[in-house]
């Protein structure tokens, strides 16, 4: 089991600007499966994400959270199905590839900054190559997203001299530079202290606060409580409940379901 | 005695750290004499310095004939080098055959060379996109129609006439510059998802690798023309120009996939999810890394194939080293005991000089790269 914890950011939560969409459609996943070689990974998953949706993905170890929001911008390659973002159905197309993942932002569990940049090279990487804003430009925007995660005097160091969860602000931050419409993240508080936690969940609750559409893979199901309109349980490749959190933890249906939370809940 | 429940009141200060002994006497007891072992290995040590320095100080300076000297001192018993042979024939070493009047154009291309060369591997100075257009594109062709001539009323100069130091460096220089990024795509291709592309990469490396480089040499020199058209030829430095990069790259190609695998997934798929192109994604993030990272293997292969030029007497070029070899053979006016020594010594301070160079380059870029990892 992985390790799980209750951390909760101690303010209210600003809910005025978390509005679910009823029309538009951010990422819709049709009967998809997956199989790495012979092992079959994810089984018929359907999932229907509006705007402004947050979604937490829990469920415990290989049953395929991760495999399934690496899907979404292609990281992995799904066998059959149909996986469409934005609009854009996910095919070999390298051109749509790049399209989705322009407009879809990731968070690895290990950050992944480049370590050979700095942090202010490691923010404006992607837009001045990708979307061809000017240097000039990019900084600004840059600087912009590192206070918004209260970092902005370490603009100039390299990731080697931040601490992890700096570490994974930075990433954070990295991510919204390139202005998606769309967040994935993938464990992004799992590799660090706890006492670091905290700084990265205050930065995600912010961003859901923004009315940012998220997608988060994470063990952390204080947050879930906080901020998520939909926890999603996954266990052997497949979707086996959804529901509101409130739902979700007082009233789980499925026996794996309330295993799963007796273990994590005391 | 300390408590097991110990526990500070209060929290310590940091203090500096404890000051070094110093002074030669100090210095020499920790590492000179530290154990009696280590004592006797000092004294032997010395011992065999004493015998082995005079001699080595005295055939090189003490008893050598210095540049300017004449031949009968050479031959005087008890001479030691004869750096007088290396300075009067110093003009075929470096130019081989090539006609004496015009040798002031290789020197043009030496010096353009060092101007060119020397501020591009200096970080601080700026301009480097120019600079290394100009060195890379500009001073190739400027190069070229200085040394063949037959342009602007130079007079011609075949390949056949060019050797010594300029054939070994010019041979270096379009090596190294040309294998480099051939390696970095071999090995980009090697790593290809594409069956085609990397079925190729893999065969050439494989085969070239493969193979001495003495026969790549031959081949290009013998097998090659065979297969060409009735009267279509080649010039021969061309095709040993050929022979060199394609096989070092083949090595390089190998040193750099080191690299690239040293490079951990998650770089590739950080730069994927921000939506970077392949190419993109090698140029900025993982090459940068990755090349870094075997920067020793690359001068490895670069000095490698600074020495094997020598290599290209066997197409019947005359390196620095083949140079050398003609002149003591066949220099009968300065036959000594020491002449051919004297001349091998040379040839291979040349190459030291050249690629201890590299070496210590590597290492300075290599210090001036660890950015990324210091804390």
């Amino acid at each position: 089991m992985s390790q799980v914890s209750e951390t909760t950011v101690d303010r209210p939560v600003n809910t005025a600007h978390m509005q679910v969409s009823s029309t538009n459609v951010a990422i819709e996943v049709i009967g998809m499966h997956k199989w790495y070689a012979d092992f079959h990974v994810l089984r018929d998953i359907n999932l229907k994400v509006m705007e402004g949706e947050r979604i937490v993905i829990a469920g415990p170890s290989g049953s395929g959270k991760s495999t399934l929001i690496r899907c979404i911008n292609r990281l992995e390659e799904h066998q059959e199905g149909q996986i469409i973002v934005n609009g854009t159905e996910l095919t070999a197309d390298l051109k749509r590839i790049d399209e989705v993942r322009r407009e879809v932002g990731m968070v690895f569990q290990h950050f992944n900054l480049f370590p050979h940049l700095t942090i202010l090279q490691n923010l404006t990487l992607a837009p001045i190559w990708v979307r061809g804003i000017p240097k000039a430009e990019a900084e600004a925007t840059a600087m912009h997203y590192l206070e918004r995660v209260k970092i902005p005097e370490q603009a100039n160091k390299f990731p080697g001299q931040l601490s992890g969860g700096q570490q994974q602000r930075v990433a954070i931050a990295r991510s919204l530079c390139m202005q998606p419409r769309i967040m994935l993240f993938d464990e992004p508080t799992s590799a660090l202290d706890p006492e670091m936690v905290k700084e990265v969940l205050e930065v995600m609750i912010s961003l859901a606060e923004d009315g940012m559409t998220m997608l988060c893979v994470t063990h952390e199901m204080g947050f879930a409580r906080q901020v998520a309109n939909r926890v999603i349980f996954m266990d052997q490749g497949q979707i086996i409940e959804q529901n509101e959190p409130e739902a979700f933890f007082s009233n789980p249906q499925h026996e794996r379901t309330k295993l799963f939370l007796s273990q994590i809940l005391h | 005695m300390t408590d097991i429940g110990f526990v500070r009141a209060d929290m310590v200060d940091a203090k500096p750290a404890p000051n070094r002994t110093s002074g030669v006497v100090a210095w020499a007891q920790k590492n000179l004499f530290a154990t009696p072992l280590d004592g006797v290995l000092t004294v032997l040590g010395v011992i065999f310095l004493l015998w082995i320095v005079p001699p080595i100080y005295n055939f090189f300076i003490g008893h050598a004939v210095g540049p300017g000297g004449t031949v009968e001192e050479c031959r005087m018993e008890n001479a030691g080098a004869c750096w007088a042979y290396i300075s009067s024939e110093m003009e075929f070493f470096i130019y081989g055959f090539y006609d004496i009047p015009q040798q002031w154009r290789p020197n043009i291309v030496f010096v353009l060379g060092a101007v060119l060369l020397i501020p591009l591997l200096i970080p601080k100075v700026p301009f480097k996109r120019t600079n290394a257009v100009l060195f890379l594109f500009v001073y190739p062709v400027v190069s070229y129609f200085l040394l063949a001539g037959g342009v602007f009323g130079l007079s011609p100069i075949p390949t056949e006439k060019w050797g010594g130091l300029l054939v070994t460096l010019i041979i270096s220089v379009v090596g190294i510059t040309l294998s480099f990024p051939l390696g970095i795509i071999l090995a980009l291709g090697r790593q290809s998802k594409m069956p085609v592309i990397k079925t190729l990469c893999i065969g050439f490396i494989e085969l070239v690798r493969a193979v001495p480089l003495i026969s790549v040499l031959f081949m290009a020199s013998i097998m090659l023309p065979l297969f060409m058209p009735q009267g279509m030829t080649i010039d021969k430095f061309l095709r040993a120009l050929v022979g060199v990069t394609l096989f070092t790259s083949a090595y390089m190609a190998e040193v750099v996939r080191g690299g690239l695998q040293a490079i951990p997934r998650g770089q590739y798929e950080a730069g994927a999810s921000l939506g970077l192109s392949y190419w993109q994604r090698m140029y900025f993030i993982i090459l940068p890394q990755a090349l870094k990272h075997v920067i020793p293997g690359i001068v490895n292969s670069f000095i490698a194939l600074f020495k094997d030029t020598s290599l290209v007497y066997i197409v019947g070029m005359k390196d620095l080293l083949e140079a050398v070899k003609t002149k003591n053979d066949t220099a009968l006016e300065w036959q000594s005991a020491n002449t051919a020594t004297t001349g091998y010594l040379f040839a291979a301070m040349v190459f030291w000089v050249f690629c201890f160079s590299m070496s210590r380059y590597s290492i300075y870029m290599e210090r001036r790269l660890n950015t990324g990892y210091k804390r």
